[in-house]
């Protein structure tokens, strides 16, 4: 059996709410509850779930960014992620070349130089040219943004990556060109990438497993071919059947 | 289609084409703001360098001389050159705004970025003390310092700049409040960048623009804070020249010498304008 890179037990998320009149005790609300699974090493594993469903939260619980009870054990360095609006995720004030130098800046131990050079050999990875050092975020297409954000998560040469619903926010030609990439990337790198989408079919072109998600729990798990034509659970059917995909 | 829904179309159409032109029109705000403060930095940096007569010498027999090749702008109640004093005064003036706008914002940068990006219980204190200060008009602030530890050019600039602080703070928190839930700072984090690196080296630059206006208005109030100070006898102390202080003194002369109070006024009018612009001018660039 592959060595894990991820596991996840009894993860529970919760925060309270706001009162909305000053008498009014604050409830808890229960995002996350009883969440485990594990993720090997190199795969590629699809977070599938309905807005809501608490996929975003739990990838933020892995990155540590919000608190959390229960256990997560990593066994990458420096997960990193790419986050679904690529127009928010880059610093408007800054170059494509700042913001790529950035965390090599922050790791240091590299010289400018080094640094640039890094940089040029990272955007050629992710489809771009050197020409796009100098520009500015807000002189980037929507895919030539979201390239630039995965080549800013693999500058640290992270071993799993968190891509929360990286091509929902493009259009459909521009989609496949990022997911391609994606893949290419994976193979390249063997990076490990847990893919968070809404999109049926997108997971099944890119994913080795998949975890289904509703109300914070996991409904169902494992490969494509099992949970495509061999699901269990009522409500994968019902996904299935509002993506219309047919099953049989 | 009916002809008016046509007419509509052509209509908007139009507008679109119109507007598209409104963008790529001249920025005379900038253009003309950019000459005004120009020509008066121009003046001022010659002053340093070069005036007709020494601002401070006297001269019993142009007492209250009017307008002259000799004399550019006249002279005042001591027969001093109100051309070399104009020179002086609004090097002098600059100086005292510049001043305060540095302290104002340096400090209400600071402030402002700690309680936006904090918020909690940061947020509340600093901001409490920011609102006590800014309840109290700048002047009567001023005021207050001034009569504690005596007046000067340097204390008038630490008292307005205590003063200013709180518009800048005001401003700055804002903005570090849209900032800080932005995912690019998300990712900041995850790539390790730690509190201070993320206020001052990947928020601050975001609020370059807005900065940018409030310190040209800033500028301006300074000016005007200034100029009343000194008006008022709390500022900038004879024989040192202000443009409000010659102001204070022109105004006894109102009918004998009405240059002198002309030109200092006009000088403080055209600073202010200048600014004003220059500040619209570069916010619409």
């Amino acid at each position: 059996m592959a060595e894990k890179i991820l596991e996840v037990s009894d993860l529970q998320v919760s925060y309270l709410s706001s009162r909305k009149t000053p008498f009014e005790k604050k409830k808890r609300i229960q995002v996350l509850k009883d969440v485990s699974f594990s993720m090997e090493k190199g795969e590629i594993l699809g977070l599938v779930g309905e807005s809501g469903s608490g996929k975003t939260t739990l990838a933020r619980a892995i990155l540590g960014m919000i608190p959390y009870e229960g256990t997560i054990t990593k066994n990458a360095q420096r997960a990193q992620m790419v986050f679904q609006d690529p127009y928010g995720s880059l610093n408007p004030a800054r170059k494509v070349s700042w913001i790529l130098e950035e965390p090599l800046r922050l790791k240091g131990g590299l010289s400018k130089d080094e640094r640039k050079e890094k940089v040029i050999a990272m955007l050629s990875r992710v489809g771009l040219d050197e020409k796009f050092m100098d520009r500015y975020p807000r002189q980037l297409s929507g895919g030539q943004r979201q390239r630039v954000c995965i080549a800013g998560a693999l500058m640290l040469e992270p071993s799993l990556l968190i891509a929360d619903e990286p091509v929902s926010a493009l259009d459909v030609t521009i989609q496949a060109q990022i997911l391609e990439l994606f893949q290419k990337i994976h193979e390249e790198m063997g990076l490990s990438i847990l893919f968070i989408s809404h999109d049926l079919r997108v997971v099944y072109q890119m994913c080795d497993r998949i975890l289904i998600m509703q109300h914070g729990q996991i409904m169902e798990s494992g490969t494509v071919e099992e949970v495509y034509f061999h699901h269990k659970s009522e409500y994968t059917g019902k996904l299935l059947d509002a993506a219309g995909i047919e099953v049989d | 289609m009916s002809d008016k829904a046509k007419n509509n179309m052509i209509r908007t159409k139009r507008v679109k084409v119109q507007s598209v032109n409104r963008s790529k029109k001249k920025n005379y705000n900038l253009i003309v703001g950019g000459s005004i403060t120009g020509v008066i930095l121009l003046m001022i940096l010659i002053g340093v360098f070069y005036t007709p007569y020494d601002p401070n010498a006297m001269d019993a027999s142009a007492k209250f001389a009017g307008i002259s090749m000799k004399h550019l702008m006249g002279c005042d109640n001591f027969g001093r050159d109100v051309f070399s004093r104009v020179l002086e005064g609004s090097r002098t003036t600059l100086i005292v705004a510049a001043g305060t706008v540095f302290i104002g914002t340096f400090f209400g940068v600071i402030i402002g970025a700690l309680t936006g990006y904090y918020g909690g219980v940061v947020d509340e204190v600093l901001m409490r003390i920011n609102d006590a200060i800014f309840a109290f008009p700048s002047i009567l602030l001023a005021l207050v310092f001034i009569s504690i530890f005596g007046s000067g050019k340097y204390h008038v600039i630490i008292a307005l700049g205590i003063a200013f602080i709180p518009s800048f703070a005001r401003i700055v928190r804002s903005e570090f409040i849209k900032c800080k839930n932005m995912d690019y700072v998300k990712s900041a984090k995850l790539q390790g960048a730690g509190d201070f690196r993320i206020m001052f080296v990947h928020i601050l630059p975001n609020t370059l623009t807005v900065l940018l206006s409030a310190i040209m208005i800033g500028f301006n109030n300074a000016v005007l804070a200034e100029a009343g100070m000194s008006f008022l006898g709390i500022g900038v102390q004879p024989p040192d020249a202000s443009l409000g202080r010659m102001l204070s003194e022109a105004q006894s002369y109102l009918f004998r010498a009405p240059s002198y109070a002309l030109f200092p006024g006009v000088i403080i009018i055209l600073m202010v304008l200048g600014f004003s612009l220059l500040g619209d001018g570069l916010k619409d660039e």
